[in-house]
């Protein structure tokens, strides 16, 4: 188990799709695949619309991941605190499947009377500490989220910060969405540190588009190209951990 | 889904009744205590009296709270945390759920800030050795509190005394920070990474200090460390311990206690600069005059001793020739 490696989608948006695939599929599809989709919404002086938040619901839902609606002011805690969090829910997904095949089909943390259930808690603290980390942040650069940038850029160097107290090992990688020449670009390629992103982060330019939908759908196939590439190098399967339902 | 069930928690309405599926204890909600992102905290009534009962909508927060509470009163003897009375599991019937909850004693007092606003500034320095004095035994079992800032102090009882509040944060040493809160936390000062050591509490310790002087909350700077260090030199409560603080600041402190040590010699020296406003040369000068005063003092003490001696049993002498 220990092997494992967790993987995620960190999406960071301000509002709704306007092209391409309904991105509620698009993380339906991560999630088949083992990924989980995190989002997180970014609220202006006033308040989100409905459609946005619904969508942004939507995607964490059908992604297994978390969602979080906050002002830019508060980004970097809840970057965080998001990534923290559906680690955290994901492996328990995996310890309470455990726990099924241990205690029978019907089994779950629940059904274990509390004084028991801590032990189970320790082991996923353990995991959540050691186990390796995949997190490819998808952001949205289109129309508003220009001016939130460089609270963007932060909330990130605070992740990294974060996440490289633990005692497991991270890799990151960047995309924004839309590109220059499609629907999304690389700004950063897999790295354990997010420093590196200040030198491409300021070039960006935004766009009209907000292509969310095929955004998810080429950061889903980054990943499948990784994992293939690694099987072809090393021939073995890689483990990761599954969401699965709690 | 998750979003209105946090909701509903923050808002159990009085006289709810939190009954437990597997201990069957009953608890009735007195009023909200407080509530954060992972959950409530209500004042609550049960057969032992007052209880403090936390319900979240996240198994995970309550166990692994539940954990390092369990951990705390293995520590015998000190009031770290409340003390745990309570675990289990709430059927609510109005989201047909359960609940995971826990129950720990309510510690009847004042948040720091309040206590310090209605009792004056002398007092923080007190509250802090206390304080530091809790660290270094928590640290001590291998722990970092971690999310420590005023709102989770509590000033009790009388003599008053400082305790810790909301272990959501405490993480073992050498892992990662569960929860923190950015003003406190040296990451976000830049100035330090968020792997538990017991410097990380320590840094919270000189920010609770500074914040208590600069009641209006700040935000960082381009240079972090001149900037509190300026703000330092800047309070005259401050001042005498910019060096402690500097320290804690920079992460030199290894233990609390050090810290604690320091704080102390600060405090003390600064009261004998206080006393004389002289350069120190002339201080010993002014203290050997002292001394010797007040060995002149003692020297006619002692003579007068004698003559009332002497005058007495004269007294007596003549009492005895009278008869």
């Amino acid at each position: 188990m220990r092997k494992g490696t967790l993987r995620q989608i960190l999406l960071i948006t301000d509002g709704c799709s306007n092209h391409g695939e309904d991105p509620i599929a698009m993380a339906a599809l991560a999630k088949e695949q083992g990924i989980t989709v995190n989002v997180i919404g970014v609220l202006d002086q006033d308040t989100i619309d409905e459609n946005g938040l619904r969508e942004i619901e939507g995607i964490a839902m059908a992604g297994g991941g978390v969602s979080q609606v906050v002002y830019a002011k508060q980004l970097s805690q809840t970057v965080q605190m998001v990534t923290r969090k559906a680690m955290t829910q994901t492996l328990q997904g995996v310890v309470n499947k455990e726990l099924k095949q241990i205690l029978g089909s019907n089994a779950s943390l629940e059904d274990l009377p509390p004084e028991k259930r801590g032990e189970v808690m320790e082991v996923v603290d353990e995991l959540g500490e050691t186990v390796e980390l995949e997190v490819l942040i998808l952001i949205d650069t289109s129309g508003s989220m220009k001016t939130k940038l460089p609270t963007v850029k932060e909330a990130l160097f605070d992740l990294s910060l974060s996440l490289n107290a633990r005692i497991g090992d991270n890799q990151f990688s960047v995309f924004v969405f839309p590109g220059k020449h499609g629907n999304t670009e690389k700004v950063l390629d897999w790295t354990p540190n997010l420093e590196s992103l200040s030198s491409v982060f300021p070039k960006l330019t935004s766009g009209g588009l907000t292509p969310t939908g095929p955004a998810l759908r080429e950061a889903v196939a980054f990943y499948f190209e990784k994992k293939r590439s690694l099987r072809g190098l090393i021939s073995g399967d890689e483990s990761y951990f599954e969401e699965s339902s709690m | 889904m998750n979003h209105t069930l946090k909701n509903h928690l923050c808002k159990l309405s009085v006289g709810t009744v939190v009954v437990g599926k597997w201990h069957h204890h009953a608890y009735k909600i007195i009023k909200l205590l407080g509530n954060g992102a992972n959950g409530a905290v209500y004042l609550a009534e049960s057969k032992r009296g007052l209880v403090a009962i936390k319900v979240s909508d996240s198994n995970t927060t309550i166990l692994s709270e539940v954990n390092v509470l369990k951990r705390f009163s293995k520590v015998q003897g000190v009031a770290l945390g409340p003390s745990l009375l309570d675990v289990d599991d709430w059927f609510d019937p109005s989201v047909n759920r359960l609940i995971p909850f826990y129950v720990m004693e309510y510690i009847r007092g004042e948040e720091f800030f309040t206590f310090i606003k209605k009792r004056g500034k002398e007092w923080i320095i007190i509250l802090m050795l206390q304080l530091l004095s809790s660290l270094e035994k928590l640290h001590k079992e291998g722990w970092v509190f971690g999310d420590l800032k005023p709102e989770n102090l509590l000033v009790a009882g009388m003599p008053p005394t400082i305790r810790l509040l909301d272990v959501g944060g405490t993480t073992l040493q050498g892992r990662a920070i569960k929860e923190f809160t950015e003003f406190y936390d040296r990451g976000y000062w830049g100035l330090g990474s968020r792997k538990a050591d017991p410097a990380y509490d320590l840094f919270a310790v000189a920010m609770i200090m500074i914040h208590a002087c600069y009641p209006r909350k700040f935000e960082r700077k381009e240079n972090a460390r001149q900037q509190l260090s300026e703000m330092i030199q800047a309070d005259a409560t401050l001042r005498k311990y910019h060096k402690v603080l500097m320290k804690a600041i920079d992460g030199t402190y290894k233990q609390a206690i050090e810290m604690k040590r320091d704080l102390v010699a600060a405090l003390h020296h600064n009261d004998l600069l206080k006393k004389e406003s002289q350069p120190p040369l002339r201080k010993t000068r002014n203290q050997r005059k002292m001394q010797r005063k007040a060995k002149k003092r003692g020297g006619i003490v002692e003579t007068a001793v004698i003559v009332a001696t002497l005058l007495f049993a004269y007294v007596l002498y003549l009492y005895g020739q009278v008869l």
